[in-house]
């Protein structure tokens, strides 16, 4: 190994662990926000590029359709409880968001000529179609037993993994996809060349990460959602609505996850099952934060990008076994540094 | 009172119309689902296009979903020998649930007609594999093709980069073998996954090993990954890829970078540029046309090929094992397994079917053709 060959595999380690600490702070912002361990996290991913791969095809992307069966379940859902409040009222609210927002972007989606937008609309169309199934998802799966163990949480997290996989066979087919680089620039520095996705996925990753930083510690809604992680009880008695959190929540989770999902795409063939390992991967960057630190779960996910790389070029055959036996020496040192509090349920 | 007479009548004449034309039931598990999918759909599809009726004898199929996990494949030949009582089981389509199949196959003396392409399927015969047989070439036949075309082109050293699974190991240990037979040097071997994102690693490998040629040993569009880092590192050599990559989506999501790309493959992929004098050019037209009738134009794939030769198979043994017993029987079963196996001159899409006792596979050399990829098609080379 030369220092140039230790230059590229820095520079791929670091591009997917990118990715990996994306999808690492939404995992953390998850679990703190509503002791959800997010599984589905990595079918966002493949959701959105997928979805991206569609439109950039001319092919009407089937994500719609369930967008637009989630929202009329949620519609039905929580129209019945409002009625049954005697706030029929806020159904029209309801409808507009759950059921005329799908039924307005099936229209817009219909009615334009896909493949020939440019890749800028198409990036937002996908993120339009796949950014909403996060809150309704929070509506439908978890919503309903907030208030659970976080092993039923865990559990009902399996079952929306598995449900959305098999609903991206059926969407998507069984064959990958790679979508056009949102550019096409080479950069030569020395020995080593660098191309513009690369810079595009880091700079996107800092970029949403500091805007992430800075929501949380500037905006009151950020504010609201750090209360309701540090201590659920006070925020809700301070008037914070835990539902409200929760689908706030999911909404970064799936805006976290798609934005993956089409920062990638150009630069490796993503299959409707892609996003389970690239997901974990990212948990695995959580664990080692301890589902808790966003300043270290990103450093690990740069550490889990860089052994991977690393190992695919010493050991190609064990760079997964590499990888994940990482969790058990961070899971040990974890368990003997931090006092361990049990879980009031 | 009158209706319920009626009705008992109605019932007893429809199973008296069943019992009159006793027809072939015929058991198709397939992983038309999970990661064996783009293999299994396409044979599903053509589970449709196969013989209706032969010998006067109707056929019916009963297809079922494994979604390529061993224990569902497992359970539906159960189903199959236990409760539709088939006279013979097609499928499935990996290697590992076709290979957990054959015990129940043997054990309810079941013929069994295997679409995946591992040669421990069927070798060697012994009690058990009596009543397995497969279609797909195997594996061996097609590293010898690469082999020979290599050596052909003045190639001495070879890079190897194949899926961590059973495919790509199964891949490397012929090719090390007969490449060291042919004085083929393999000079770095990598390995990588399916869902991987990134094989810069074994790429940068492979290169500074510096061979003359590299074999890309995967299936499907997971093998253009290695292919792409290869062609963006400027990789100057000879690309082989082997024929788990023959289907158009390969193409698709490979693009420029698969140009001048080398594999062996089933006549059946390029069988319009054959010569006429070629033995499989017709048969394999044959399946192409029923194929893309339904389909679409451009929607075959070598893989459904290898449901319909099973097809080609039944339609020649059938009417011999007809002439020794009934359908529904055990006898039945035995004569057809018999019938399978003296198979002889069946062409298929894929070949020319010769069985004998001691090969269930039945295919030669006439079954696979070097394929080069140009303006983002196959062409047949020479």
């Amino acid at each position: 190994m030369d220092l140039q060959i230790a230059l590229i595999l820095g520079q791929d380690g670091i591009t997917n662990g990118a990715i990996y600490a994306l999808l690492a702070l939404a995992l953390v912002l998850v679990f703190a926000v509503t002791r959800v361990i997010f599984i589905p996290q990595g079918e966002f991913v493949a959701y959105g590029a997928l979805t991206l791969a569609m439109i950039e095809n001319g092919f009407f992307p089937a994500t719609m359709w369930l967008l637009l069966g989630a929202g009329v379940v949620v519609t039905l859902a929580d129209g019945v409880s409002a009625i049954r409040a005697g706030q029929s009222r806020k159904v029209v609210g309801i409808a507009g968001v759950n059921l005329i927002y799908p039924l307005l972007l099936l229209a817009l989606v219909w009615s334009l000529p896909l493949r020939d937008l440019p890749l800028a609309v198409q990036v937002l169309l996908t993120l339009l179609i796949v950014v909403p199934m996060g809150p309704m998802m929070y509506r439908l799966v978890y919503q309903p037993i907030a208030d659970a163990p976080v092993l039923v949480l865990l559990i009902m997290s399996i079952a929306a993994h598995v449900a959305m996989v098999g609903l991206g066979l059926v969407f998507f087919g069984p064959e990958g996809y790679r979508t056009s680089p949102f550019s096409n620039a080479r950069f030569e520095i020395g020995p080593m060349f660098v191309t513009g996705q690369t810079i595009w996925v880091i700079l996107s990753s800092l970029v949403f990460i500091v805007a992430l930083a800075l929501f949380f510690s500037k905006t009151i809604y950020g504010k609201a959602l750090r209360a309701t992680a540090i201590n659920p009880n006070g925020a809700r008695l301070m008037g914070i609505s835990p539902m409200l959190a929760g689908k706030l929540t999911f909404f970064l989770a799936a805006l976290i996850g798609a934005l993956s999902g089409v920062l990638i795409s150009p630069i490796t063939t993503i299959y409707y099952d892609t996003g389970f390992l690239i997901g974990l991967k990212g948990f695995v960057a959580a664990i080692i934060g301890g589902l808790s630190s966003y300043p270290i779960a990103a450093a690990g996910a740069l550490m889990v990008g860089l052994l991977e790389s690393f190992s695919s070029f010493w050991a190609s055959a064990y760079k997964e076994v590499i990888v994940f036996t990482l969790v058990i020496p961070v899971l040990v040192w974890r368990s003997l540094t931090t006092h361990h509090m049990e879980e009031e349920e | 009172m009158k209706f319920n007479k009626a009705l008992l009548a109605a019932i007893g004449l429809a199973f008296s119309v069943g019992a009159a034309h006793a027809q072939i039931k015929v058991g198709v598990t397939v992983s038309a689902t999970g990661p064996a999918a783009s293999l299994g759909i396409p044979e599903r599809n053509t589970a449709d296009l196969m013989p209706k009726e032969i010998a006067g004898q109707a056929i019916q199929y009963i297809v079922l979903d494994d979604a390529s996990d061993t224990t569902s494949a497992v359970k539906n030949i159960r189903r199959f020998v236990d409760e539709d009582r088939v006279d013979v089981v097609l499928g499935s389509t990996t290697t590992p649930n076709s290979l957990a199949m054959i015990e129940v196959a043997a054990e309810s003396r079941t013929p069994m007609i295997s679409w995946a392409a591992s040669s421990r399927i069927v070798e060697p015969v012994d009690d058990v594999r009596r009543w397995v047989f497969k279609t797909p070439q195997n594996d061996q036949h097609m590293a010898t093709a690469i082999i020979e075309h290599m050596t052909n082109h003045g190639i001495k050293t070879v890079g190897f980069i194949g899926f961590a699974d059973a495919y790509g190991e199964g891949w490397l240990e012929h090719f090390r073998t007969l490449a060291g037979l042919r004085g083929l040097d393999v000079v770095s071997t990598q390995q990588y996954n399916r869902t991987d994102t990134s094989v810069t690693g074994q790429v940068l490998q492979l290169i500074s090993a510096n061979p003359d040629a590299i074999l890309i040993a995967g299936s499907g569009t997971p093998a253009a990954l290695p292919q792409r880092t290869l062609v963006e590192r400027r990789y100057a050599g000879k690309i082989y890829q082997t024929h788990g990559v023959a289907n158009n989506d390969f193409l698709r999501v490979c693009g420029r970078d698969c140009e001048g790309t080398f594999l062996p493959a089933g006549p059946v992929l390029v069988a319009d540029q054959l010569p006429d004098s070629n033995p499989v050019k017709a048969s394999a037209l044959t399946y192409i046309r029923a194929y893309e009738a339904a389909h679409g134009a451009g929607s075959v794939s070598t893989f459904g090929a290898h449901a319909w030769d099973s097809g080609v198979l039944l339609e020649a043994a059938v009417p011999e094992a007809l002439k020794v017993a009934q359908p529904g029987t055990a006898e039945f079963r035995a004569a057809l397994r018999d019938a399978l196996e003296n198979v002889s001159e069946a062409a298929g899409a894929h070949g020319i079917f010769n069985m004998s006792p001691t090969d269930h596979l039945g295919l030669d050399q006439r079954a696979r053709v070097m394929v080069q990829i140009q303006n983002g098609t196959w062409k047949l080379a020479d």
